[in-house]
């Protein structure tokens, strides 16, 4: 099988170029890019075909390795009409950013960063809860949560909260899971 | 048994509208499914227990199967034999008895009801099914749907923070052992052939003995796991206790009679024929005699009677997988009465501690004193499941206990057994002796007087309340009395671990009453005083206690595990996931250089050897390239967002150049009109962004990105050069040609390829077409599609896109004059050369520009129609058609505006892009009706009056979609891009207008002069 080293070369060119416009912030860049590395693969796909044809318009006398490779061009014919689509749909995006934002360039997702900084005390899960001896509470024993419930009657139970102390009661009371909020809550009590 | 299934969960399906019916009380008519199947279950005694249980040979029982996956050898396959028939008497049993309970527990005004019957009732028939599945996988979705129900029910109280974690803790742990067991079930049935359970107990013995003896001892060992997890055994006790944050009725059913009583059931399951694999009874005997011990120890030290209760039924789990693993006839019959036993015993009480808590308000044994008094009823119904717990005769629990420590000591007289024989059944005696002080200790915590305490408070109870305990109670009372009938449900299984040739009945022994005296009445005596003793005794127990310290404690590891787990998951996720795109490309694109260029390197294969630089055919093919890399070059440097754009056409266009010198010309003229298009699209997408294209990174990682982008390239090249050197075949495409003229009927290749041979392939395509136009419309117009603008009669002249004098005050600038220049010879007294553009500005009009619109729009128009029909033998087709046509809408749209632009096209993109997919699937379905094929192409000859001879292919008609979709998509385009977009710059002007009034404008033309002129 024949390779073109021109075509390649075009296409290696075609793919660094574009490869760096994506690795780009600004939205533009990125789609300029894109559609670079759209027009390298085509020409890949090209260099498929082989040496250079003719037009791939039958004619009986033509036998059929004299054509160039129409199975080629019948599968960029399509990449080039869809990156069309998808030019005019990032386009799309790139204004409705400017209108929303007046912003051309990919933020930094800070939500990301959020999880990164997740503190390993979870109160859904870490929290210490007291013991409790009733499903019909009429009262409600504070406790160091050890299955025994060791605490006397009336004793401020509390609880160590990641660095503060908090109430048992209070951080029993704590009901949004996986939350960060573990701000210690207002002497009134009731959590949230 | 399907049917009992079906109507358990058809009734749990329908169960949240009974309640909210009929409140609480529609637990009665929930229990009334179980109760019913009960007596199902008991007119079924005769046909389970029908043929005489033969030793060694086929198990007797009742089968139904209904096939379900054959492909996977998954089939609804139900078996009812003597296991299951009694762990069913359990099931339903228990089950119905519980459903009558919570219609008195509960208060009307509680939330969620509803869900909770319902997943109860579901429980009961999952684990019915459970125990009646015959096939290993079909159990296993039993198995987890248990589990999925108990989280559900244990987590019942929502709003608590103990409900929900422990709910998510048994959840873990369970499933966690579920999946284990998967494992060890898929291993088992690939080993066996089968997953039919009743099949490969048959093959045991082959199995265990044969070549793959040692997968199936560890597949053995896996699906103990599950087992002991379901069944809180050491390790995993510790989910258990914490399960009793569910509501009591729950903790009764689920964590004393039925879900945990599963582990149990599956070694009575596998017992008869895996429990002579070499790691059965060391984790049988070991775990459970561990369990035993701790459940025991940690159960005198708590102070609620719920986890009293709790820790003694994990102490009594331990025991029971002792007594069914042990794999003896006469344990398996212990081990079944004592599982029937237990199961009368632990709800009986679950059941009078849920009426304590509902009644005083409180389970603690240090708030409670005096309840005796209250309620002398409550109090015997609690004293008979206490006693028949510590296996006081003449009790269900004594008769099971005095039989078990007959299989112990039988077991430990047995020379095969050596020391672990001594050593299991006094540790089983030292349990019973655990097992009578804490029966002992929760009876005087929950109702004797205590000195120093309060009298508790406590309600009266009503009948029906109590009346689920009571009959328990009654039932444990006649279990002891007579037990003959137990002994006659349980001997066919017991029969199942005697050896061909030996009396069954020998073998097993029978439960009874009275034994005569035995050694194991001495065990049993020796139990009750040293129990004794310990209750008496139990303020030194508790200093003795208080001084040991802290076991391992299995929740502190479980959270420690959790917790590690959860730091572990942040700490990857904080190091991978940065939020930055940027960081993310650049490790997928290393990689993805990286790694071939590593395999193209350690491999070393020499260069293809037919490589060129000019192809002989058309050398200008080099002078080209060299012009795209200098505008791909020109385009990355570029810092002003146009030229960018512009370098980036370059490069387009000289690819178009590229495909007509490699010979594709259908490939350069349609790269030529997407190429213009796209260009006319980003102008308009873009007028309203800085023209600056700023670089924020601030070229900090230039060099990697460079490093990055040219590894990468050279990646590509030399993997290509490779691939394409590697290639061996004849291209498929060589039939082609012949392919398209004969069967497609066309001389095109390429355009036959798309609409006939890969047919399918370009229908996907233009579905994604399709979408993405939607897509561009829906990112600019948020809201509908902008057909409903008006119509460019109700526009008034000149209006659109007038620009506002910038000057301030009376001085003008130059702009402005220019402004009035253009203003005075734009205006035009003629007729308007296009229908809408007497709506345009003055300013903005430009005479040349429609004149010549006016010239080629319709010329266009047509050659996108020649090209669409002749596309089929020449050049052209659908795509380059549509791309035509597309080109004429936007030439007309930049000389007239977007009214111009609507009175163009009076139909709606949304409506075209559908009449394209419509069309093209007609030309798909049409054949098959046809009697033919998917897209399959008719050939049609005729004359027409005035074009003579006519070939028509009828995938032409597929092209006509293509085209029109092509159309809708650039209609959309122009509409988003251009028109939207004009509109929301004209709004914008109007909201923050530079001048107040432009009336003091000098050299403004106000529109009405060209209106005028018109006149």
């Amino acid at each position: 099988m024949s390779v073109n080293l021109t075509l390649l070369t075009v296409m290696g060119a075609l793919y660094a170029c574009g490869i760096y416009l994506i690795l780009e912030r600004s939205l533009t860049r990125v789609l300029l890019g894109l559609m670079m590395l759209t027009n390298a693969t085509n020409l890949l796909i090209l260099t498929t075909g082989g040496y250079a044809g003719l037009a791939p318009l039958f004619s009986k006398d033509t036998a059929p390795g004299d054509y160039n490779d129409p199975l080629p061009q019948a599968l960029i014919l399509t990449s080039i009409v869809i990156s069309f689509a998808v030019t005019a749909f990032m386009l799309g995006i790139i204004y409705r950013t400017w209108v929303l934002a007046r912003e051309d360039e990919i933020q930094d997702d800070a939500e990301d960063r959020r999880v990164a900084k997740t503190p390993s005390f979870d109160v859904e899960d870490d929290s210490v809860i007291p013991v409790e001896t009733s499903e019909f509470p009429l009262t409600m024993l504070g406790s160091d949560g050890q299955s025994v419930s060791d605490t006397p009657d009336g004793a401020d139970a509390t609880v160590k909260v990641a660095d503060r102390k908090l109430d048992a009661e209070v951080a029993a009371s704590e009901e949004q899971p996986g939350s960060l909020n573990i701000t210690p809550p207002n002497k009134e009590g009731g959590g949230q | 048994m399907i049917t009992v299934l079906a109507v358990h969960f058809a009734v749990a399906a329908v169960a949240p509208f009974l309640f909210r019916k009929f409140g609480r009380n529609s637990f009665y008519a929930l229990a009334a499914v179980p109760t019913a199947s009960f007596v199902w279950l008991i007119l079924q005694h005769g046909a389970v227990y029908s043929e005489a249980p033969q030793a060694g040979g086929a198990a007797p029982g009742v089968s139904e199967v209904l096939p379900w996956i054959p492909e996977l050898k998954i089939e609804f396959a139900f078996r009812m034999d003597a296991l299951a028939w009694v762990m069913s008497l359990l099931v339903l049993g228990v089950g119905a008895l519980v459903l009558v309970y919570c219609a008195r527990y509960f208060k009307d005004k509680d939330d969620y009801l509803g869900g909770f019957g319902a997943q109860l009732l579901a429980f009961a028939g999952a684990m019915f099914g459970l125990v009646t599945a015959d096939d290993l996988l079909l159990m296993f979705i039993f198995w987890e749907l248990t589990t999925v129900l108990s989280y559900l029910l244990i987590g019942y109280a929502r709003t608590r923070l103990s409900a929900r974690r422990s709910a998510l803790q048994a959840l873990i742990v369970t499933t966690a052992g579920g999946l284990t067991m998967l494992v060890g079930l898929i291993v088992l049935g690939f080993n066996a052939g089968t997953y039919r359970l009743s099949a490969i107990l048959e093959q045991a013995p082959a199995l265990i003995s044969g070549p793959a003896a040692g997968a199936v001892a560890a597949a053995v060992v896996l699906i103990l796991v599950g087992a002991i997890t379901k069944s809180a055994l050491v390790p995993f006790h510790f989910w258990l206790p914490g399960a009793m944050a569910a509501p009591t009725p729950v903790s009764a059913y689920l964590h004393a009679a039925a879900m945990v009583k599963a582990g149990i059931y599956l070694v009575a399951r596998l017992a008869p024929g895996f429990a002579e694999t070499p790691y059965w009874l060391p984790v049988v005997l070991g775990l459970g005699l561990a369990t035993m011990l701790v459940g025991g120890y940690r159960a005198l030290r708590q102070t609620d009677i719920k986890l009293i209760l709790a820790y003694g039924t994990v102490s009594q789990l331990g025991f029971l997988t002792m007594v069914v693993g042990l794999g003896e006839p006469d344990a398996a019959l212990a081990g079944l009465a004592l599982l029937l036993a237990h199961g009368l015993f632990k709800a009986t009480l679950f059941l009078v501690v849920g009426i304590i808590d509902h009644q005083a308000g409180t389970r603690d044994i240090r708030k409670l004193s005096g309840v005796f008094r209250s309620s002398r009823a409550l109090a015997i119904v609690a004293a008979i499941g206490a006693a028949s717990m510590a296996g006081i005769p003449p009790l269900a629990g004594f008769v099971a206990k005095e039989s078990v420590f007959e299989a112990f000591v039988h077991y430990a007289s047995e020379p095969a057994a050596g020391l672990w024989g001594p050593v299991i059944l006094i540790g089983v005696v030292l349990g019973s002796i655990l097992t009578f002080a804490y029966s002992a200790r929760f009876m005087w915590g929950a109702f004797a007087v205590k000195p120093g305490v309060d009298p508790t408070p406590f309600k009266p109870i009503k009948p029906a309340f109590l009346a689920a305990p009571a009959i328990l109670s009654l039932l444990t009372i006649a279990y002891g009395l007579w037990p003959v009938p137990v002994d006659g449900w349980i001997q066919p299984y017991a029969a199942l671990f005697v050896p061909a040739g030996e009396d069954p009945a020998a073998a097993a022994g029978h439960l009874a009453l009275w034994h005569g005296v035995t050694p194991a009445l001495g065990l049993t005596a020796i139990t009750f005083a040293l129990g004794l003793v310990m209750f008496y005794g139990r303020d030194a127990v508790a200093r003795l206690q208080g001084l040991v310290p802290g076991w391992i404690d299995g929740d502190r590891t479980y959270q420690l595990t959790i917790g590690a787990l959860d730091d572990i998951a942040v700490w990857i996720t904080g190091r991978t996931q940065r939020g930055s795109l940027y960081f993310y490309l650049s490790v997928i694109l290393s990689v993805a250089f990286a790694l071939p260029l590593t395999a193209l390197l350690l491999a070393n294969k020499p260069l293809p050897a037919d490589l060129y630089f000019i192809d002989p055919n058309s050398p200008l093919q080099i002078v080209v390239g060299a012009g795209i890399v200098i505008g791909a070059l020109a385009a990355v440097r570029a810092n002003k967002r146009f030229l960018a754009v512009l370098m980036v056409s370059v490069t387009g266009y000289g690819i178009a150049l590229m495909f007509a010198l490699q010979g594709a010309p259908d490939l350069a003229l349609t790269q030529m009109l997407v190429e213009t298009i796209i260009l006319v699209a980003f102008v308009l997408a873009m007028r309203s962004l800085p023209a600056e294209l700023r670089d924020r990174t601030g070229g900090r990682y230039r060099v990697v990105r460079v490093i990055i982008g040219a590894a990468f390239g050279i990646t590509m090249v030399f993997a290509a050069i490779y691939a394409l050197g590697a290639r061996v075949a004849a291209p498929v495409s060589l039939e082609f040609p012949q392919l398209a003229y004969e069967g497609g009927g066309g001389l095109n290749i390429v355009n036959v390829t798309l609409v006939d041979i890969r047919a399918w392939d370009t229908f996907g395509e233009i579905a994604v077409l399709a979408l993405a136009a939607t897509g561009v419309a829906s990112l600019i117009f948020v809201r509908g599609r902008g057909d409903r603008s008006p119509a460019s009669a109700s526009v008034a002249e000149g209006t659109v896109g007038r620009r506002k004098p910038r000057g301030t005050g009376r001085g003008s600038t130059r702009d402005d004059a220019a402004l009035a220049m253009s203003r005075r010879f734009a205006a035009s007294s003629r007729d308007a050369w296009l229908v809408a553009g007497r709506t345009l500005a003055p300013e903005r009009r430009s005479i040349i520009f429609e004149v010549v619109t006016r010239l080629i729009f319709h010329s266009l128009i047509v050659f996108s129609i020649y090209l669409l029909l002749a596309g089929h033998n020449l050049p052209g087709g659908g795509f380059a058609g549509g791309l035509t046509a597309g080109l004429a809408l936007t030439i007309r749209y930049l000389a007239g505006g977007r009214f111009e632009l609507r009175e163009a096209t009076p139909v709606s993109a949304g409506a075209l892009l559908g009449i394209g997919l419509a069309t093209a699937a007609a030309s798909g379905v049409v054949p098959l009706l046809l009697g033919g094929q998917v897209f399959q192409t008719a050939i049609l000859e005729f004359w027409l009056p005035v074009f003579g001879d006519i070939k028509f292919v009828t995938s032409t008609i597929f092209d006509i979609g293509v085209y029109i979709v092509v159309v809708g998509l650039a209609l959309d385009v122009l509409r988003s891009l251009g028109a939207e977009i004009d509109e929301h710059f004209e709004e914008h002007f109007e909201e923050h207008p530079e001048e107040p009034s432009d009336n003091q404008e000098p050299g403004a033309i106000p529109a009405e002069t060209t209106a005028k002129g018109k006149a």
